[in-house]
Parts: C-alpha cells; sequence; structure tokens
C-alpha cells in the first residue's frame, strides 16, 4: 500500500465483495433451487434463501435414476464416466507429451524437427473446427461409445509437449553430463532425474488437463449414443430439453451442481498448482 | 532448441515419439486433411455421388447471405464477451492489487467459474432467465421488460454473452492481477510521490505497462468466444430464435451434423482453422516480444 487513504480501503473492500457476489449469483441460485421440493420449483417468485429438502435431492439425484421421463443413465454412473474420462486424458496426454518432449530435447535423430512441426501444428486446431472427419475416423475404427474414443482423440494435442519441452530446456546440461559419467543411459537419466525435477510441472499440468477433460462437451455429445456412455455434463443439456414436460428443477439444478462440484473442488484446494498450470500451458 | 549433450541416436528416440506421431497423424493430420479435401466436393442430397467442384463450396459461402450474418455475429459476440469479461476483471484486478491481507481470499472466490464447463454455464442462465420460471424475467416484469429470449433475438444474444463473458472472468483476472503485482513497487511509488492520486495512477503507469497482457487476453477472449462457447450457445439458445445467436463454431456443427451438407461444413471448417491459425501467429509474435519491465 503506497499511501493510506481510508475511503479508498472501504471502497476497495466494497467494490471485490460486490464483484464476488455477481460471479457467485449464478451458483448461489443453483444451491438454493436444488435444496427446495419439486412443487416450490414451479411456484414464481422462485425462492432466493435455501430450503430443507437438499440432503433428500442429493440422495435421490445421486442414485435414483435420473429425471422421471427421461431415458439417461444414472447419476452416478455418468459421474464416474466424466471421472474415467478425465483421468485418461490427463495421464494419457501427460505420458505421451513428456515422452516425446524428451526425445526431441535429449535426442539428435534423422527427422527430429519433422516430428516437432507435425505436433507443434496441432496446436493450433481445436477439436471443433475438423469435427466432422475426426468423428469419421472414429466411426471407422469402431471407437463409438468407448473410453478410448472418447479420450484418445483429445489427447492429441501439443500444449503439453511445448510446456514439457521448455522445462527440460531449463534444467543444466551438467545434470546429463554427470549422469552420463555414471554410466546412466537415456531411460535412467528420464526416470530418475527428468521425472522428479518436474514433478510440480506434471501436478500443474495434472490440474489443468483434469478440468479441460471434466468439461469436454461436444466430442463426447457426438460419440456417446448409449446412454450408458454419457457424462454427466452432457445429461444437462438432455434434462434441459425434458424440462420443458417435466420442470424439476431441483433435480436438474442438483445435477448441475453434482456435475461441477469436482473440478472447482480441484481448482479451490490445488489454487497455487492450477494457476501455474494456467499461465504455464499457455505461453 | 536442443542440448549442447545429448545421447546418441538409435531406435529409442523413434520410440519415445511414436505415441504422440501416431496419435497425431490418425486424429489430427488425417481429419484436418479430409476436411481441405472435402471442402473441395459436393455430395448430392442422398450421398450418392460426389463430385470436385474446386472452390465452389467457398464461393457459395461467401455469397450466402446467412453465413455472412453468421461471421458478422461471431465477431460482435466475441467483441462483446471479451469486453464485458475483461473490463469487469480488469477493475477487481486493479482494486484486488490493493489489498494487502486477504487477498488470496478474494481470488480464491473469484477464479472458480474457471472450473464450470461452458454448457453448465449456460444451463445456469438459462434457469435464472427462464421467461415463466426464472428470477431476473420476475423482477425484470416490474420494470416493464417483458424477457422471452425464446422470442427475442436481442434478449437471446444478450443471454449467450452474458454467460459466455461470466466464466471467463476468472481467467482474466487472474492473468491482470498477475501482471499488476509484476509491476515494481517502486515506480508506483514514484508517482504517489510526484502526487499522483491512485486513479491517476492507474490510468498513466499501471494500465499502459499491463497493455501487454491486455493484448494477450484479447486473442485468448476471442478464441475462446469463437470455440468454446459451443456448449453455451447449445444449452441455451441452440442458435435461435431464427439464427439469432448461431456463431460459426454452432454452424459449422448444425451444417454438418445436423443438415448434412459436408461440402459446405468442411469448407466452414477450413475458413475457421484458417481463423485460428491466423490468431495464434500473432499470439506467438507477441510473445516472442513480450515486454520485460
Amino acid at each position: 500500500m503506497v499511501e493510506n487513504r481510508r475511503w479508498l480501503d472501504i471502497l476497495t473492500h466494497a467494490v471485490l465483495i460486490l464483484g464476488i457476489a455477481i460471479v457467485a449469483l449464478p451458483i448461489w441460485i443453483t444451491f438454493v433451487a436444488a435444496s427446495h421440493d419439486a412443487l416450490r420449483m414451479t411456484q414464481t417468485p422462485l425462492p432466493l434463501l435455501p430450503g430443507g429438502h437438499f440432503w433428500r435431492n442429493f440422495i435421490d439425484t445421486l442414485l435414483g435414476s435420473g429425471l422421471s421421463g427421461t431415458e439417461i443413465a444414472p447419476v452416478w454412473r455418468m459421474l464416474l464416466n466424466s471421472l474415467v474420462m478425465a483421468l485418461m486424458i490427463a495421464t494419457g496426454k501427460i505420458a505421451i507429451s513428456i515422452i516425446s518432449a524428451f526425445a526431441i530435447v535429449y535426442f539428435r535423430f534423422p527427422f527430429r524437427m519433422g516430428f516437432f512441426w507435425m505436433i507443434f501444428i496441432t496446436l493450433m486446431l481445436p477439436v471443433e473446427v475438423r469435427i466432422l472427419p475426426t468423428f469419421e475416423v472414429v466411426a471407422d475404427l469402431g471407437m463409438l461409445n468407448s473410453y478410448w474414443g472418447l479420450t484418445v482423440p483429445l489427447i492429441a494435442s501439443a500444449t503439453a509437449t511445448f510446456m514439457f519441452r521448455q522445462v527440460f530446456l531449463t534444467i543444466p546440461d551438467e545434470m546429463l553430463e554427470s549422469a552420463r559419467v555414471d554410466g546412466a543411459g537415456p531411460l535412467r537419466f528420464f526416470w530418475d532425474i527428468l521425472v522428479p525435477l518436474s514433478r510440480t510441472n506434471i501436478a500443474a499440468l495434472f490440474v489443468i488437463l483434469f478440468i479441460y477433460g471434466w468439461n469436454q462437451y461436444l466430442w463426447p455429445l457426438l460419440i456417446t449414443t448409449d446412454t450408458s456412455m454419457t457424462t454427466i455434463v452432457i445429461s444437462i443439456k438432455q434434462m434441459l430439453e425434458a424440462a420443458e414436460q417435466t420442470p424439476e428443477w431441483n433435480i436438474i439444478m442438483m445435477t448441475a451442481l453434482l456435475a461441477m462440484l469436482p473440478p472447482i473442488i480441484v481448482v479451490i484446494t490445488m489454487q497455487r498448482l492450477f494457476v501455474k498450470g494456467l499461465t504455464e500451458t499457455e505461453k | 532448441m536442443i542440448k549442447r549433450v545429448h545421447f546418441p541416436p538409435g531406435v529409442l528416440p523413434y520410440l519415445l515419439v511414436a505415441p504422440q506421431v501416431a496419435i497425431t497423424l490418425v486424429f489430427f493430420i488425417w481429419p484436418a486433411s479430409q476436411a481441405i479435401y472435402q471442402s473441395f466436393l459436393l455430395e448430392d442430397a442422398f450421398g450418392l455421388s460426389t463430385e470436385f467442384v474446386w472452390l465452389e463450396n467457398f464461393a457459395a459461402l461467401i455469397d450466402d447471405p446467412i453465413y455472412l450474418q453468421s461471421f458478422g455475429r461471431t465477431i460482435f459476440f466475441s467483441a462483446a464477451v471479451a469486453g464485458l469479461s475483461m473490463s469487469f476483471a480488469l477493475v477487481l484486478a486493479a482494486f484486488a492489487d490493493r489489498v494487502v491481507r486477504g487477498a488470496t481470499a478474494y481470488r480464491t472466490l473469484l477464479i472458480w467459474p474457471y472450473a464450470v464447463a461452458p454448457v453448465l454455464a449456460g444451463a445456469l442462465w438459462v434457469f435464472m432467465f427462464n421467461p415463466t420460471l426464472g428470477i431476473f424475467p420476475y423482477f425484470l416484469g416490474f420494470a416493464g421488460v417483458k424477457w422471452n429470449h425464446y422470442l427475442s433475438g436481442n434478449q437471446a444474444m444478450l443471454l449467450v454473452i452474458m454467460a459466455a463473458a461470466w466464466k471467463q472472468v476468472a481467467y482474466n483476472f487472474l492473468f491482470y492481477l498477475a501482471a499488476m503485482q509484476s509491476i515494481p513497487r517502486s515506480v508506483i511509488e514514484a508517482a504517489a510521490i510526484d502526487g499522483a492520486g491512485p486513479f491517476r495512477r492507474f490510468r498513466d503507469i499501471i494500465f499502459p505497462l499491463i497493455s501487454p497482457t491486455t493484448f494477450f487476453l484479447l486473442v485468448i477472449n476471442a478464441i475462446y468466444a469463437f470455440f468454446d462457447t459451443f456448449g453455451i450457445i447449445h444449452a441455451v439458445t441452440q442458435g435461435g430464435p431464427a439464427n439469432a445467436t448461431t456463431i460459426l463454431v454452432y454452424k459449422v456443427y448444425n451444417d454438418g451434423f445436423v443438415g448434412l451438407d459436408l461440402g459446405g461444413s468442411a469448407a466452414q471448417s477450413v475458413i475457421l482453422m484458417i481463423l485460428v491459425i491466423g490468431m495464434t501467429v500473432v499470439q506467438f509474435r507477441y510473445i516472442e516480444k513480450r515486454v520485460e519491465y
């Protein structure tokens, strides 16, 4: 603080609290909606304060068969699908990119730059713009309605490779020299020196990729036609459509709450890693 | 680029890059080249015959008023989302930068919307603005405003802009706050000694110094509004009413998967690819010349 201005301090906190209130309002309304019974959620004006049905809705949503009149998988099943998808995308992306970054930084071999550029151009093309042909490839490979089809096409991206390349370039050459003097081969060097040295980067990347994977929408929407494979994020759209006939907003909003809780918990509990990952992968 | 010392070449480096190269080839290079190839083809309505038509699909797009409208709408949408969420985040970051105690608490409470999936953000906003039940239409009714985003294109656009901007505030806030905190305190203190008040310091010192961040965020927000907002549009308006919220990425999906116009959809994909590549190049050039202070 440069100078002491009492009115400005008050204004600062007032603005920040107001900002937080605006940002938190949609979540508050969701939480309130998820804590009332179905009947109350059909009467205007809708409540602004929580009711007493939160835990009952929670149990009904999690263990029940979802919304009445819709053909969707039970919520616990969709949560499981989302979890598997997010974990597979995060670990898969980290695994393949750390080894390819290792090869590109620590080996000199023919076509090295060719491979590098091939990976580099993937940086530029989000899945949305090449959606139709990618869908055809996955269909031809018989990977529709499978965890592999859900995750592998999203694993192909260069951001993680770039981040690891950046990290490896900052590791001093003396590390490698002394490791070789001690007789360590490439794989030994990778496991015993590179992986431990980039541990925090791996963790930060994992946080970002988990959120990225959990929140995928268009891709899972297209390739999961079997209800037992749908993810929790997709189910919201189906519920919104069903809400035209059966407006059980308490159940719908509880499902929305369950769908956004895991990534929010990850962001808040691992805030330091999250910020680190966000600023590093965007460079 | 490469280490001065390195391991002898052999089979190993090829094995190490193999998984990523294989996935890239099958799920990236091949589909992208297919999209380019299909954009030159015209398929009849039953998918029985295809004809190579060179740039006809692109010419048809340029002549198509609906496509051009969608293009203009996308630009308006991105500008509105970027402007709204960046200015909101800038104000909050400027105040948060002043806070000595409790700054982390404020940050925690402001960053979590980043974790909310776009389609969920859409679901929350569509619930709040539900014409018959929602909280906001109820209160707007007292002010004499009749809210129905299923009928009014402008209200539908406003709703998707608010939902998209809300989700992006966290990201912009984080980057603005980091940029402000990296400005040396001595610069600010010198200005204060010269008699510049808080507002003057923000306008003449802090804002110009964080202009690289503003530019970076502008590109990131544009990319976000162009591509990542599909879920919001799909949940809130499905491009309607009467195409009022059909942005480019939604149109690619709609023409390809719903309308089954493969050539036209592929041509739109190619145009989008060129746009992303352009924006990415701009972003990379900027990062090379990043201002250091």
